[in-house]
């Protein structure tokens, strides 16, 4: 009997989740409450559109022509929480060609992640912090958990953006960009830094859902800032 | 035959016959290079722009309309030649003898004309009101027999725009030809098909013929008298390329001054100059700096043609269009790119001279274009918003490799096809009039043939196809008959002299119907099959005026095939019922899916439909799905419209995607390639037609509240480009609410 996912929706067109464009699969649930998120509505375990991998993959088979360059972006919620349906789906999704990106915290179980990374083409990582004090403190997450996966990823050798939202006065100091690449070059399948912004767009799903969102009063880090901050890390991962 | 003028050409059939594609074919020159020999305006040209704009800005003041000469109809001879710049100016030739002083044209219609003068605060002069006391205008002609239905069916908004008090347009004249023959070449060649027909049996339509061609030829002379006012004597074919763009436009021009047509589009002549222009340059008589400045300065040219419009009109097709069209790119039969140098400087315009609407630049994209062409052009698209995008890999094995776009969407070969357009029905509102009996929901009145109304409180979705399909059939012949009515009488009260003199005496003729209200229908048809769907009758009337729907319904524009496949059929369904009409001068039926902006209009015109849409509301323009509807992103929007079957819809299937730059991409780069990938993949399932527009609804939010930050800012609506602050405030409401993909 084939696995079930559920999900939280689909997105025709992504063009800033991996290379090129892409078709981007929400999962629904996430372990981690990592006090910027975006999409609080993927928290929740209990919700989500019950799909066989087989019907998820005849979805995106539609849009095939678009994506040449791209492929597909799994993300979440955390993908790795539903790990057997990721698996399946990324086997089938390789079997008919189409690269895999997995977008993911690394909060996994490192068995079961071990199968889905075995179809998984890139690794979009989210490295949110450098420290387990401030993993456990805005993320609620246990770091060793993500060096494990990170240290998984690389020994499979499967290439990995690294992905880290800036928040201002939490993480945006040269100091903490210097830090970041320094963790990173351990990991030397890392092929690209993004640095995302932080942003305030999610405020009105928090409002919907009434859960307080922590960040309400930071302001949003600006281009400019984008812009000199990346100026930190080594020219070959902006 | 030889002249001097084409020494230096590939000769060809093209000499003994009027055949320029084979000119084309024998001697144009592919590029399949970057965008780098591109070069900025001289000082000439930034000095001519500077003065335009100026006048633009004037022609804004003033309300929209600089001027009127409303003493004067306007012709090929009756005005004193104009200048922008006689000093400077290396094109020359205007409409008026002003800078965007409008002329008057009444032939279509005296009442719409001096209308459009009063809104403007003038008055139509005691002589021309004279000069029509005894004149049939088209206008006249239609009223006089047009039936009881076609005028219910007008007055309640069933169909709508049609071109009954205007010139009907959407006929491209070949106006290369004047170029590259000259004027005396084209009236031996017409005078031969003359003599040649004039031993017919005379029958009606050989003496309409007969008729038709002394007209053609008398205005090619009139064409040729135009030209030697502004000092040119255009008998022989063009020697350089300043006089192949000089004569080419006068072609053009002398159109715009015969005809005041909806859309009055250029064609497809940037590869055709390429070849003038890569001939200059192996004489050494051209520099890269002057191909550009000419293309620069015949391009401010047809940025000032206008055309006087009453503000009713406007509200039907928003932002005082003319439909320049220009085709671009493309691919030939034989393989080869049509594109060319002159492709490029004909996009770079855009930069050189700002942004704008016109000429309404359409790139024929093929999978097969050269990659940096491909990527030119998203870059264009980026930048300036300005281009629209058709799928030459669909329309060429229909329509050769020298067609072009006439208006937004339709295709013709040139000088060989014409058409006689045909505006659109509201099939939103067939369905309201099917289920209120054929009554208008709005006006309480009959338009349709009597029927028992629907019966019950909810909708059935068999009921409702078989009230359908008992409206539809009364509807393609009601449309058919109005269209005839329309086409005689404009063939016979205002003829395109002009351009039909620059078509082949044997031309192939479409009758262009349309389609309004597209979405809107299938989406309540899946309404009423996949939720629930209850009637609210008004309680004095009868008439079922509002609908309540519980339950979720998949909306076309999702991929969903469920609803898609709906909308299909009813395109179809459609379609099936025109071809069975009888139509004017044999003409073959075309369907477009495509409303300019009168999308708000139609909207406005109809009530609340069972898809939830309230009474007054705006349609989604073309064949886009509703606003808001879109829940599954981009790609599946596209997706679904990307199913409505060409095969139906010859006349063009418009479609307008708009996204926030940082939802294509990270870096510039990105979005380039990314953008690439969507028209590849969109046109790859055949798809016709793609507006795109790279912006941030914040930019149009400010431009809608500060106007004058914003003079160049360009958009794609349905089919065509417009600058938005020429929009109606409540057409610019209706761009921002549209859906922007922004997921990030």
């Amino acid at each position: 009997m084939a696995v079930i996912g559920y999900l939280h929706s689909l997105q025709s067109l992504g063009a800033v989740d991996g290379p090129g464009l892409r078709y981007v699969v929400f999962l629904q649930g996430c372990p981690s409450r990592c006090i910027y998120c975006h999409n609080p509505d993927t928290w929740d375990f209990s919700g989500g559109t019950p799909y066989k991998p087989a019907a998820v993959v005849e979805k995106i088979l539609r849009y095939r022509s678009y994506l040449k360059n791209g492929g597909v972006t799994v993300t979440g919620g955390e993908p790795l929480s539903q790990p057997e349906f990721v698996a399946e789906l990324f086997r089938l999704l390789q079997a008919e060609g189409i690269h895999t990106a997995l977008d993911t915290s690394g909060v996994c179980a490192p068995d079961t992640t071990r199968q889905v990374l075995q179809y998984t083409n890139l690794v979009l990582a989210d490295v949110k912090f450098c420290t387990a004090d401030a993993y456990r403190r805005y993320c609620g997450i246990d770091f060793s958990q993500v060096v494990q996966f990170l240290t998984l990823v690389r020994e499979m050798g499967i290439p990995m953006w690294a992905r880290h939202v800036v928040v201002p006065g939490l993480n945006d100091t040269p100091e903490d960009i210097r830090s970041l690449a320094a963790f990173l070059a351990a990991y030397p399948n890392t092929e690209k830094v993004e640095l995302l912004p932080f942003r305030k767009l999610c405020l009105e799903k928090y409002r919907q859902l009434s859960i307080p969102f922590p960040l309400e009063n930071t302001p949003e880090a600006s281009d400019a800032e984008m812009t000199r901050l990346a100026e930190y890390l080594p020219p070959s991962l902006r | 035959m030889n002249t001097i003028q084409w020494e230096g050409f590939v000769p060809g059939t093209w000499q003994d016959t009027i055949d320029v594609r084979d000119f084309i074919q024998h001697n144009y020159t592919p590029y399949e290079g970057d965008g780098a020999f591109l070069t900025s305006p001289t000082e000439r040209t930034r000095k001519l722009l500077h003065k335009l704009e100026n006048l633009f800005a004037l022609e804004r003041e003033f309300g929209g309309v600089l001027d009127i000469d409303t003493n004067t109809v306007t012709s090929l001879l009756n005005y004193k030649p104009g200048y922008l710049d006689r000093e400077n100016e290396l094109i020359v030739g205007l409409q008026t003898d002003r800078p965007l002083k409008r002329g008057v044209n009444p032939f279509g219609g005296l009442r719409m004309t001096r209308d459009a003068c009063h809104a403007y605060g003038y008055e139509l002069s005691r002589k021309v009101e004279d000069e029509f006391l005894y004149r049939t205008t088209h206008n006249d002609g239609v009223f006089r027999v047009y039936n009881k239905e076609t005028r219910a069916a007008r007055h309640c908004g069933l169909i709508t725009g049609l071109p009954d008090a205007y010139g009907r347009g959407r006929i491209i004249g070949d106006y290369r030809r004047v170029a590259l023959y000259g004027i005396n070449r084209l009236i031996e060649e017409k005078q031969r098909d003359k003599d040649r027909l004039s031993l017919e049996d005379m029958d009606v339509d050989h003496i309409r013929q007969q008729e038709e061609l002394y007209q053609q030829i008398n205005f090619l002379g009139k064409l040729r008298d135009m030209a030697a006012l502004y000092g040119f004597d255009i008998t022989k074919p063009a020697e350089t390329t300043q006089e192949a763009i000089q004569w080419l436009y006068f072609g053009y021009l002398g159109a715009i001054k015969e005809q005041n047509g909806a859309a009055m589009s250029l064609g497809r002549v940037s590869t055709f100059l390429d070849i003038y222009i890569e001939r200059d340059f192996r004489k050494g008589r051209l520099t890269e700096e002057q191909a550009q400045e000419l293309m620069d300065d015949f391009v401010m040219k047809l940025r000032m043609a206008r055309h006087l419009r009453t503000p009713e009109y406007n509200e039907l097709f928003g932002g005082d269009p003319m439909w320049i069209t220009e085709a671009l790119g493309g691919m030939g039969e034989d393989g080869r790119t049509l594109v060319t140098r002159n492709t490029f400087r004909m996009l770079h315009t855009l930069y050189n001279l700002k942004p704008a609407a016109e000429p309404n630049l359409t790139v024929l994209w093929s999978q097969n274009l050269p990659e940096s062409f491909k990527r030119f052009c998203a870059k264009v698209s980026c930048d300036t918003d300005a281009i629209q995008y058709e799928n030459d890999d669909l329309m060429r094995p229909q329509f050769g490799d020298d067609y072009a776009i006439a208006c937004c969407v339709s295709a013709m070969k040139i000088g060989k096809q014409m058409q006689f357009f045909g505006a659109r029905a509201n099939l939103a509102k067939l369905l309201l009039m099917a289920l209120n009996g054929g009554r208008d929901e709005k006006q309480n009145i009959q338009v349709g043939p009597v029927h028992e109304p629907y019966q019950g409180e909810y909708l059935d979705y068999d009921k409702v196809l078989e009230l359908l399909d008992f409206y539809r059939p009364w509807l393609a012949r009601m449309y058919a008959n109005t269209m005839n009515v329309i086409h005689y009488m404009h063939d016979k009260y205002a003829y395109e002299k002009t351009q039909m003199a620059l078509h082949d005496t044997d031309v192939h003729r479409f009758m262009a119907f349309g389609i309004a209200g597209m979405s809107v229908l299938a989406d309540s048809l899946s309404a009423i099959r996949y939720a629930r769907v209850r009637c609210i009758r008004d309680e004095e009337t009868g008439l079922i005026t509002d609908y309540e729907v519980s339950g979720e319904y998949p909306a076309f524009g999702n991929d969903d095939d469920r609803v898609d496949r709906i909308a299909c059929e009813q395109v179809e369904a459609f379609y099936r019922e025109l071809a069975k009409q009888k139509l004017y001068r044999g003409a073959e039926p075309t369907l477009s899916i495509l409303t300019i902006t009168s999308n708000v209009v139609y909207g406005k015109k109809t009530g609340s439909t069972p898809d939830g849409r309230k009474a007054g509301e705006p349609f989604a323009p073309g064949a886009n799905p509703m606003h808001g509807r879109e829940k599954n992103g981009a790609l599946a929007a596209l997706n679904s419209v990307a199913k409505l079957s060409y095969r139906y819809c010859k006349d063009g299937i418009s479609n307008t995607f708009s996204i926030v730059p940082q939802a294509l991409g990270k870096t510039e780069a990105d979005r380039l390639t990314n953008l690439i990938a969507i028209l590849d993949g969109y046109f790859g399932q055949m798809a016709h037609h793609l507006n795109v527009n790279v912006l941030n609804r914040e930019t149009l939010i400010d431009a809608y509240h500060n106007p004058e930050k914003y003079p160049n800012l360009t958009i794609r609506v349905s089919g065509y480009a417009v600058n938005f602050y020429k929009l109606t405030r409540e057409q610019q409401r209706e761009v921002i609410a549209r859906t922007f993909h922004e997921t990030m």
